[in-house]
């Protein structure tokens, strides 16, 4: 496996590999996914760092999130400036937390700031209210949907302040043994 | 105080203030909370001190939100707490609140983690490392005060830490960190470790040369993994297609693949040694033809017998003596080939001990495997948070294609449904009536399968009794394959038998349907493999008295692991395509027909026992097994996508996941284990073929070795020493395990103690977060009434005073 690509420079390579969970081949793989979603606006080039932007509509076309519905959240979430518009370091970012080698703090950190619609730092009956919406694609009454977001609030607040912070979120990550695989994209 | 206190609070009648009537305000609790009452009088005067400007608007929003009990939080019009300016100055400051899109919360965070670890020299302990995101006051050092320190210093003192890290730490570090990538690639840039400051340690010369040392190899070894790993990643070209079944099927089935990929490398790992140790040397060193090999026909492929039966696959083909030996001394039926610098190989000592050092092998890794995985399932003190968990944790983000993101919409939607229903009909006890019922009808279904369990296993014995009567000879191939036939068929069948019954009864839950299916269908086939067992060592032994009884057994194990194969085969022929295709015929609303995991999986174990069973007798059957379950690999994948659809009912699967390994554990490997073991020490070998010959036990050869070492000399001495106290006698067993269910005892009160102590946490924060609440809302008045005062104050001098001095009337 020579230095036969001309996208990175090898300090490049490196500090990508050493920041993430991807090797070298598993990176350049990714690039050229990132490259496919706007071939003309994604240079093939990056020795010189340029600031390219790929539009919202774009990444949550990917056939990885086009049926997620969260996907909006999580272009927003890892993003730079919240709106969804993804560079490459985002990009890159954003599925090596995804990928298997993540370790359950990370993930469980991120998923939090998925499931915090309005980005105030706690998941709140609001947030609540909107996952239940979106994972049932709205199929549940107002009233079960305000009965689940109850029972969820009574399992998992443990400091009874009516919404969950990041410590309570995490507490009960601990308790689901499903929530690394599940919360899991392959690429 | 001279007389006790009187727990009345006397709630004075101030009909100025309405909202206080309800209980009484700071100031009358002076008498109960002495300490409480000097805090909020001290936040009073330093917030007079301080002088903040409350904003009019604020005042507006927060008069809105002033009705309501102190216990509630103050609700806006949108949901959310609505509190003064002051209020949500000092929430912003809180602790807990810095955390989320933060950087210097983040940075202080692992600036104490890697201080830790620094501190301790070696990684982190799980159960230390991050449980909670939050910055806890105690590991602040006085250095890192956060009200005082900018960001970019923090940030310089973290990369100072993480300079003081082996590379492999810091890299694991920089991973973990919840920052942006570019952030990351900064604090790695920065935190390298310059290249002068490294000469300028004279001193410690020694020290530096040795961490240097230790840190290339760590980067070398660490290169060396990733190779390998795109190697592995390489070879085993399923990435893709896993990534299909993972989008299309979810998780759950995917767990049946992923297991299969297990099932691969256990076998390549009990295969490897085999090969090494004893295949390819005797391949090397072939024994004397003993008459002619038959021709191959067609039939070796299914009975294993024929022209298969001299090669290395099997036990008798592997001479008893020492290969290599130098011309000496004189080889019984092996030519004097004098090789320059050739080792002598004791064959009979080789086989037994690679094969238990294989078998060692796969224990460990398999007991390994196990725990990790049921500490990844089990939490002590963990209660059932399932709504939560649903919520949260139950959508799969592999899931790629639409119609299967919309059965995990309804499956979601069904789950939650069920749980409504379910809290709902908790409330509700059952009837006795209907409780005796459910038992009588479950009794009644346990004893039904449990009846076809016993007829199965007289069949197979009364079926192996007549073959052994009727003497069946080697020349007759086609009648071999009759045994292993009904053994299918049998497994075939009754599986089928047990899920008509099951219909009979209803579970509560659908995965304790799933559990006892599969116990049903593990207590058939452990019974079936028992007796068969027992038909091998106990009965056929006897009956082949001078033929080579291994080899019996070894081709009686290749053909039903072949006929296990083709029958898996037809199952997947039979049971999902033709099904499909009937229901298509119909079109019933039922569709495709589901993936069957349990049974699949089942099957899987029940493969992998064969294997093991018959390791020793015919070494290539790993080899065997390989090729099986890559064949089975495909056939299965090509029959998911064509015919099946995903199961209905949602599945655990990392619970699964340990459930199947921890079948495959105990009673699959158990049992070929305890079955070798009974080969090895109480069976005699025949006497005509085979590496143990001339021996009255295969464990002989190791005897017969320690002897010869002890004539050896005084050399290696300690090895017979070793044997004669360790391995013989049975003391040193009894204090082992003495000593192991000492430590599973003091394990187990050790969980029921930290089992308390989690409760006892978990009242203590239910308690600390009434007394946030509390202390908030108590904040926000005090704000309030500032306010209003101050307002009272500017509004007009004129101000009649009675109104102001009914402010402070309430002291």
């Amino acid at each position: 496996m020579g230095n036969k690509q001309t996208v990175f420079t090898h300090e490049q390579l490196e500090a990508y590999q050493d920041c993430t969970f991807f090797t070298r081949k598993e990176i350049m793989r990714l690039f050229y996914r990132y490259q496919d979603l706007a071939p003309q606006l994604v240079p093939l080039d990056y020795t010189s760092y340029p600031d390219v932007k790929v539009p919202y509509e774009l990444i949550g076309s990917m056939p990885e999130l086009k049926d997620n519905p969260f996907r909006q959240r999580i272009a927003q979430v890892f993003s730079e400036d919240g709106d969804g518009h993804m560079t490459l370091d985002n990009f890159l970012d954003m599925f090596s937390v995804m990928s298997e080698m993540a370790p359950r703090d990370l993930k469980a950190y991120y998923a939090f700031k998925i499931y915090d619609f309005n980005n105030d730092d706690y998941i709140c009956v609001w947030d609540l209210e909107q996952t239940v919406t979106k994972l049932t694609r709205g199929e549940l009454s107002a009233e079960e949907v305000s009965l689940v977001c109850e029972k969820v609030l009574d399992e998992a607040d443990g400091d009874h302040d009516g919404r969950l912070s990041l410590e309570d979120f995490q507490n009960m990550i601990l308790r689901a043994p499903d929530f690394l695989s599940t919360f899991h994209i392959r690429i | 105080m001279s007389r006790s206190l009187a727990f009345v609070l006397n709630v004075p009648e101030t009909p100025q203030d309405p909202e206080d009537s309800q209980e009484p305000s700071p100031y009358d609790e002076s008498e109960v909370h002495d300490s409480f009452h000097q805090l909020i009088q001290e936040q009073s005067r330093w917030v007079a001190e301080e002088g903040l400007e409350l904003q009019h608007r604020a005042l507006g929003a927060g008069a809105l939100g002033a009705s309501g009990s102190d216990r509630q939080a103050l609700l806006g019009p949108e949901g959310a707490p609505v509190y003064s300016t002051a209020t949500l100055r000092i929430l912003a400051s809180m602790p807990s609140r810095t955390i989320g899109r933060s950087r210097g919360a983040i940075i202080s965070q692992y600036y104490s983690r890697t201080v830790r670890l620094r501190r301790r020299a070696g990684r982190p302990q799980l159960r230390d490392v991050g449980r909670s995101a939050r910055p806890s006051l105690r590991l602040y050092d006085l250095e890192l005060d956060p009200a005082v320190l900018e960001e970019d210093e923090k940030q310089g003192l973290l990369v100072k830490e993480l300079q003081g890290l082996t590379v492999a730490q810091r890299d694991h570090m920089l991973r973990g960190m919840p920052l942006s990538l570019a952030e990351k690639r900064c604090l790695r840039v920065e935190s390298r470790p310059p290249r002068g400051k490294r000469r300028a340690r004279g001193r410690h010369g020694l020290l530096s040369c040795c961490s240097r040392l230790r840190d290339s190899c760590i980067l070398a070894s660490h290169n060396l993994g990733l190779v390998l790993l795109s190697g592995l990643q390489a070879l085993m070209p399923w990435h893709y297609a896993l990534k299909r079944i993972g989008g299309q099927f979810g998780s759950s089935v995917l767990s049946y693949f992923l297991f299969l990929k297990t099932l691969l490398a256990f076998n390549t790992l009990l295969l490897l040694p085999l090969l090494a140790f004893i295949v390819a040397v005797q391949a090397a060193f072939p024994p004397a033809p003993s008459g002619s090999a038959p021709a191959f026909r067609g039939l070796e492929l299914l009975t294993g017998g024929g022209c298969f039966t001299h090669t290395v696959m099997y036990y008798g083909y592997y001479s008893n003596a020492t290969l290599n030996q130098p011309c000496a001394s004189p080889l019984d039926g092996g030519q004097c080939t004098p090789e320059a610098g050739g080792l002598p190989y004791n064959m009979p000592l080789a086989y037994l001990f690679t094969v238990g050092v294989a078998f060692f092998i796969t224990c460990i890794t398999l007991v390994y495997s196990m725990s990790r995985s049921f500490g990844e399932s089990y939490r002590v003190g963990s209660t059932s948070g399932v709504h939560a968990i649903t919520v949260f944790c139950s959508w799969d983000y592999k899931v790629t294609q639409k119609w299967a993101s919309r059965l995990q919409h309804d499956n979601i939607r069904t789950q939650l449904k069920e749980l409504l229903a379910e809290g709902q009909l908790r409330q509700r006890p059952r009837r006795a009536c209907g409780r005796l019922q459910q038992g009588a009808v479950l009794g009644l279904v346990w004893l039904l399968c449990l009846g076809t369990t016993l007829v199965c296993a007289l069949a197979v014995y009364t079926f192996s009794e007549l073959v052994i009567q009727s003497r069946v000879s080697a020349e007759r191939d086609g009648a071999l394959l009759a045994l292993p036939l009904v053994v299918c068929l049998l497994n075939l069948g009754a599986p089928y038998l047990f899920r008509v019954l099951a219909v009979l009864e209803r579970h509560d839950s659908p995965v304790l349907e799933v559990y006892v299916a599969i116990c049903r269908n593990l207590i058939l086939k452990v019974v079936i493999l028992g007796i068969l067992c027992y038909h091998w060592l106990g009965r056929r032994v006897g009956t082949l008295k001078d033929q080579c009884w291994e080899d019996f057994v070894g081709q009686e194990l290749y053909r039903l692991m072949v006929m296990d194969f083709i029958f898996t085969l037809l199952d997947t022929l039979l049971g999902e395509l033709v099904w499909r295709l009937i229901s298509e015929k119909r079109s019933q609303r039922k569709g495709k027909p589901e993936f069957d995991i349990a049974g699949n999986v089942l099957e899987l174990i029940y493969g992998q026992t064969l294997t093991w069973l018959g390791v020793l007798f015919s070494p290539l059957l790993p080899a065997m097994q390989i090729i099986k379950l890559l064949f089975l690999f495909y056939v299965k994948k090509t029959s998911l996508m064509a015919n099946c659809q995903a199961p209905r009912r949602p599945w655990k699967a990392s619970h699964m996941s340990t459930v199947f390994i921890s079948l495959l554990c105990f009673p699959s490997f158990l049992g070929a284990a305890v079955f070798l073991c009974y080969a090895i020490w109480q069976v005699k070998p025949s006497s005509i073929c085979g590496p143990f010959r001339t021996l009255d036990t295969m464990y002989e050869a190791g005897k017969v070795w320690v002897r010869h070492l002890e004539k050896a000399g005084p050399g290696v001495s300690w090895l017979p020493w070793i044997h004669r106290y360790l391995v013989e006698s049975a003391f040193p067993i009894y204090l082992a395990s003495a000593l192991l269910l000492a430590v599973i005892y003091l394990n187990i009160q050790v969980v029921k103690g930290q089992r308390k102590v989690i409760c006892l946490l978990k009242e203590q924060l239910s308690n600390e977060g009434e007394d946030k609440i509390f202390l908030i809302n108590k904040l926000q008045r005090i704000y309030e009434r500032k306010e209003r005062s101050r307002v009272g104050r500017t509004e007009e001098a004129v101000m009649p005073p009675a109104v102001f001095t009914d402010d402070w009337d309430a002291q």
